[in-house]
């Protein structure tokens, strides 16, 4: 422990923490604008200085420890001048025409500005612009970078990709796309992590709303059927900004929210993801009856942001991924075929929206050999729950007032072991679920698997059924999947089936998430979505009557002739920008 | 009013006078890897506060310029913008009336012709070239890419032997180098820029001095692969203990009967000491390498023939160094008395003193060797030493260090003087050299400035030793017979040290660079053996796990560099033991805490201040 003062006041706090700890601790906290906890704290901005009596220079209190008999000021005219100042200055190269940002009311920036009382910019204004494509995911600003460099962080130290970086030299020092690529010759996964933990509107994702509310556009359109279905890891944030509290904004009173919105169908992503059990947890099983001919596990391919990375990364494992559509896209496509049928609708008139907490879900419906329905694209449009909320805003939804309503049928109903695919590990466990009871006729405690979930990057499990023991493993963030695929490919690891998903903690900590300053609540979403699963009627894929019946009266049964036309893809039909040479053998 | 009165500098030019000093050392401080085009465009602005303002190329030109680079920089530009460039700063160079115009618009001509990639990069892409790469300027510097505020910390620390540990990670050598290193490290630390830089060599050398024997890593299993180093200098040494301890056999291959090349039998006891040198390669070969003395490649009788070594081993590094001298090509070099500086250290690195008693010297040349055999010879008792240079003192290429020390020690340099004919008595014995006075000149390309003709007679220098150090080949004949490509005397290889059109042939050191500095030597051995390590269908890292005190928050006040000092001339002379004296704990404390810690402050908390492994 070490004694020091804060303001004149005296405590003690453990040896080896930051000033900015510290401060925290005692109630007296520093502001902050770069640092990102154990990600960067490079004391960039300057503005979390503090005086350290007996020093001339102001210290960065993010990145320095305490020591014993230290006095901090964290407030003193000097400090507070500062820390104004470098504000200032930095708000002179950021375009701060704020309310038509898309981070309006929720920029760090914006706050930190304010809460220091600048009021009148002091300095001429300088800002940059450099162009970026409008056509992919990710969109970047260069007006409002404040050269922060989390982004180049996030993406060298938990996503591993290296799409950031620094450039240029002196006062045009800037970050922008490594090694002078364009965006479009870079392997992005579009995981969106940048845009999550930028704190400004200088990252975003593709806003894609106009193309469905405009006026002329499908939602006003009388010859069109519009639908919509909304993911599993949608229900668990969609409403975090209006105040309802998380289990009381149910998934029901989404229902009735979408339905304001004008959707004639709302759909629930869970029965896809159900249907994905079936195919990739039968063609896991399938595979596992003769494991010897392969020398790498199956992948699951639900995210995305794996694919991509996966594809660019480690081209030659590309054939390792499972063949089975991300529920998106089995969604998309069964809603223009099967459901197209039931309902009586020409295919053509259904303009299906999917919503997701994921940026790469963009990417994955613009993919050109996705398409299976024979009517256009099998998923019109992605929108994301940040979408979905300033939808919200916009058309004023009264949250507290919405009244529960029900999905609609057929593709409206999902099983517990659907909702938690949310999450990181969910994917397997609801395999596992399924792949029990194909194995063995009758069904596993539905928690028996339960040891595949947590929040850590890569966690193990075996488990056995039927004297068959299958090693899984089940990792979140794409440098872990990278740690886990160099491990596999050195022969140190081995395992018959693996879940990835790029976000840390899985979807409920997807780029398409909403954006809290500061605020971490990728592990409240996760809770809520197993509490959704523990709570529901229905907690295998296998029993979902709505999956039940479509096999029965279309599909006839899993890797059908059918179920591989319409629900299985090639993922080697098509290229990811930067993908690495396949070394020869 | 006085008709003439006292000129007295006014406060504020007293101020700018300063700050002129500040900029100086703060250009030398620049970091490596900076956009020249904002560079420069960065320089034109202060050449433009430097002009008078009459004439209109330089009061107009110059800022016209300064906005055309503005323009590249900030992608306003078209590649039009090129030419005209060009034309505008020709313009200025041909018709400003003095240098404050012609020298600022050379600039510009010169690094259009230096990097204009990075103009067309600029202008078509909006991007830059540049970017800094190691964002630790000594760091960068150092050839070997030694950790350098890592040791420096650990110094402060008193952490000897980590910080011995530290450097072997990059530089098997530390004890050597504590002694001789050229620290190139030193030229752009960031310190320059408060007052001076760190003196990095020295905590090194307290370091060493304090850190007894530190064992060496243990080698990763045996992998089976056999390589061969030709040469156990400093560069074929580092590969060989990285080779070793990557867990190949490596077998070192030395003509002489000692190890350690041009360090063992360049460089005089009384800068590096014997003892020492062989504490360096004591741990070297701790690691298991085998060693065969006395033995050389060749293709004569005695010699062991490349092309047995080809077959016998999976991979070669050739490091033979350059130990034959060049020839002054005047008549009288036959004469006894003439000698080279080579074979001169070498006998002396042999134990054969020759006795100078009451001889006078003339040591021909200007750079370390020449310096090495000016001292030595001082040593074995010559009545005088002069050096011969046919350009300036200030034109040397020895370390500036070393010329002081030999000029405290007796020498005269006389500068300006090119050998033209050596005297010979009847016997052949050298009597004088004729030196012809030279007028120092115009600029090279190297930027260096050319002696030309006086037209006077020539001194005559009486002497009886001749001491000829104006460079160094190497012995290539058997290899080039092997068919291994030889261009300007020198083996002609890749980036990755293999010899060009040769499979699993490596050569590194002097025999590839031409005479060049220990540090350099290492640093091609380093490379080296990470590339035959890769030839070999392996990939070893070599990594330290000391830990690295972090960095202190301090003001840093300006306070002067801790410099080494020596034993007084006149004492030293008497002998070869060791002139320099290592810092106090007192000095070794306060230069260690001098440091700024890149590694920490700045871009290396970004980018991470260090190479972990390599």
């Amino acid at each position: 422990m070490v004694k020091l003062t804060i303001n004149h006041k005296s405590f003690e706090v453990e040896d080896g923490i930051t000033i900015m700890e510290a401060c925290e601790q005692a109630n007296m906290p520093v502001p902050s604008l770069c640092y990102l906890k154990d990600l960067n704290e490079i004391g960039a901005c300057r503005v979390c200085v503090v005086e350290v009596i007996g020093m001339e220079r102001l210290v960065t209190a993010c990145n320095n420890p305490v020591w014993n008999g230290m006095e901090i000021l964290t407030n003193s005219p000097k400090v507070r001048e500062a820390r104004k100042t470098n504000v200032d200055l930095i708000l002179s190269q950021h375009d701060c025409f704020c309310p038509t940002c898309i981070r309006n009311g929720n920029c760090k920036l914006q706050k930190i500005a304010f809460s220091l009382g600048i009021h009148q910019a002091g300095y001429q204004r300088d800002i940059t612009t450099t162009p970026w494509p409008k056509d992919i995911p990710l969109i970047r600003d260069s007006g409002k970078c404040i050269k922060c460099m989390r982004c180049i962080q996030i993406c060298d130290k938990v996503q591993s990709l290296h799409i950031w970086d620094v450039a240029k030299t002196g006062s045009r020092t800037t970050v922008s796309v490594s090694e002078n690529r364009n965006i479009l010759e870079a392997p992005c996964s579009f995981c969106g992590q940048c845009v999550t933990h930028c704190p400004t509107g200088a990252l975003s994702a593709r806003d894609d709303k106009e193309q469905l509310f405009a006026y002329d556009a499908p939602i006003a359109d009388p010859d069109k059927v519009v639908v919509v279905s909304i993911a599993p890891a949608v229900r668990t944030a969609w409403a975090e900004e209006s105040g309802l509290p998380r289990e009381a904004a149910t998934p029901g009173k989404l229902v009735a929210a979408l339905r304001q919105m004008g959707f004639q169908y709302v759909f629930d992503t869970n029965y896809a993801a159900d249907l994905t059990i079936m195919e990739e947890g039968s063609e896991f099983l399938e595979r596992l009856s003769h494991k010897e001919d392969f020398d790498y596990p199956l992948f699951t391919s639900c995210c995305p942001g794996w694919v991509r990375f996966l594809k660019s990364q480690y081209p030659e494992l590309t054939t390792c991924l499972s063949t089975a559509k991300s529920p998106q896209q089995m969604q998309g496509t069964i809603i223009k075929t099967y459901f197209a049928k039931v309902a009586g609708i020409q295919p053509e008139n259904i303009y299906h929206v999917s919503i997701m907490p994921c940026m790469a879900k963009k990417a994955e419906a613009d993919i050109p050999t996705i398409n299976d329905s024979g009517a256009g694209k099998d998923v019109d449009l992605v929108l994301t729950t940040r979408e979905l909320i300033r939808q919200c805003r916009s058309m004023n939804i009264d949250f507290s007032s919405l009244e529960e309503e029900e999905f609609d049928s057929p593709l409206g109903t999902g099983t517990g072991a659907g909702v938690i695919f949310g999450a990181t590990g969910g994917v397997m466990e609801a395999a596992l679920r399924s792949c029990y009871y194909l194995v063995t006729g009758k069904n596993a405690d539905a928690d028996a698997f339960k040891e595949i979930r947590g929040m850590d990057g890569w966690r193990e499990s075996s488990i056995d059924i039927n004297n068959t023991t299958i090693k899984t493993a089940v990792v979140n963030g794409l440098g872990n999947a990278r740690k886990l695929i160099e491990a596999l490919l050195k022969g140190e690891v081995q395992y018959d089936f693996v879940e990835v998903m790029a976000c840390p903690g899985g979807c409920v900590g997807g780029g398409g998430q909403p954006i809290h300053l500061d605020e971490e609540e990728t592990e409240d979403r996760r809770e809520y979505l197993y509490s959704l699963d523990q709570n529901a009627p229905l907690r295998f894929s296998h029993e979902n009557p709505e999956i039940q019946k479509t096999y029965e009266d279309f599909l006839e049964k899993p890797l059908s002739h059918l179920a591989h036309e319409l629900l299985h893809t090639d993922h080697t039909a098509w290229t990811v920008p930067g993908t690495k040479k396949i070394k020869p053998e | 009013m006085s008709r003439l009165s006292i000129i007295t500098k006014s406060k504020s030019q007293s101020i700018v006078e300063e700050l002129y000093k500040d900029l100086e050392r703060r250009i030398i401080a620049s970091p490596p890897g900076l956009c020249p085009i904002d560079v420069s465009s960065s320089f034109l602005k202060l050449c433009h506060a430097q002009t008078c303002g009459k004439c209109v190329p330089c009061r107009i030109g110059l800022s016209q310029l300064e906005h055309l680079l503005e323009d590249v920089l900030n992608g306003d530009a078209t590649l039009d913008t090129i030419p005209l460039i060009e034309k505008t700063a020709r313009v200025i160079a041909e018709t400003a009336d003095c240098a404050i115009g012609f020298e600022a618009a050379r600039m510009v001509l010169k690094g259009l012709e230096g990097f204009r990639d990075d103009y067309i990069e600029h202008i078509t892409t909006g991007k830059c070239l540049c970017h800094l790469e190691q964002p630790v300027p000594c760091v960068a510097l150092c050839p070997a890419g030694v950790d350098i505020p890592g040791y420096v910390a650990l110094v402060s620390k008193e952490r000897y032997q980590d910080a011995v540990s530290l450097i072997r990670k990059d530089n098997p050598f530390p004890v050597a180098c504590a002694y001789v290193c050229e620290h190139p490290c030193e030229a752009r630390c960031r310190r320059n820029m408060v007052d001076a830089p760190i003196n990095i060599r020295g905590l090194k050398r307290f370091a060493v001095d304090h850190a007894g024997n530190v064992p060496v890593p243990k080698c990763s299993s045996p992998t089976g692969k056999k390589v061969a180093v030709i040469g156990g200098g400093p560069s074929g040494l580092s590969a060989a203990y990285y080779l070793q301890l990557m867990g190949h056999s490596v077998t070192v291959y030395e003509q002489r009967q000692k190890l350690g090349g041009m360090l063992y039998y360049g460089i005089p006891n009384y800068r590096l000491p014997k003892d020492l040198l062989d504490q360096d390669i004591n741990a070297i070969l701790s690691t298991g390498i085998q060693v065969r003395l006395n033995t050389s490649v060749g293709d004569e009788e005695n010699q062991v023939s490349f092309d047995e070594l080809r077959k016998e081993y999976d991979a070669i590094y050739l490091s033979i160094g350059a130990h034959t001298d060049k020839k002054l090509g005047i008549p009288g070099e036959e004469a006894k008395g003439v000698i080279s500086a080579v074979s001169f250290l070498r006998d002396i690195g042999d134990g054969k003193l020759p006795d100078f008693t009451g001889k006078r010297v003339i040591v021909v040349g200007g750079g370390n060797v020449a310096m090495d055999a000016t001292r030595s010879a001082i040593r074995l008792g010559a009545e005088n030493v002069s050096v011969l240079y046919r350009r300036r003192k200030k034109d040397m290429t020895a370390l500036p260090d070393e010329i002081e020390a030999a000029i405290a020690e007796g020498t005269e340099i006389l500068e300006l003087h090119a050998p033209k004919e050596i005297e010979q008595n009847a016997d052949g014995q050298v009597t004088a050299m004729y030196a012809d006075p030279k007028i120092i000149g115009l600029m090279d390309s190297a930027g260096r400035p050319r002696p030309g003709d006086l037209n006077c007679p020539p001194s005559r220098i009486p002497c009886d030793i001749v001491i000829v150090a104006i460079g160094q080949d190497i012995v290539y004949g058997p290899f080039e017979h092997a068919g291994l490509p030889i261009k300007r005397n020198t083996f002609q290889v890749k980036e990755s040290s293999a010899v060009i059109g040769t499979d699993g042939i490596f050569a590194g050191g002097d025999c590839v660079t031409g005479p060049s500095t220990v540090i350099r030597a290492i640093a091609t051995g380093k490379t080296a053996a990470a590339n035959i390590d890769t030839y070999l269908g392996y990939h070893h890292i070599i990594s330290s796990d000391i830990e690295i005190p972090p960095a202190r928050l301090g003001d840093h006040p300006a306070c002067g560099r801790v410099n080494m000092t020596e034993r007084a001339s006149q004492d030293r002379i008497k002998d070869f033991n060791l002139c320099e004296y290592g810092m106090s704990s007192e000095e070794a404390a306060q230069e260690s805490r001098r440091c700024l810690r890149c590694d920490h402050f700045g871009y290396g908390v970004l980018k991470g201040g260090r190479v972990h492994e390599w």
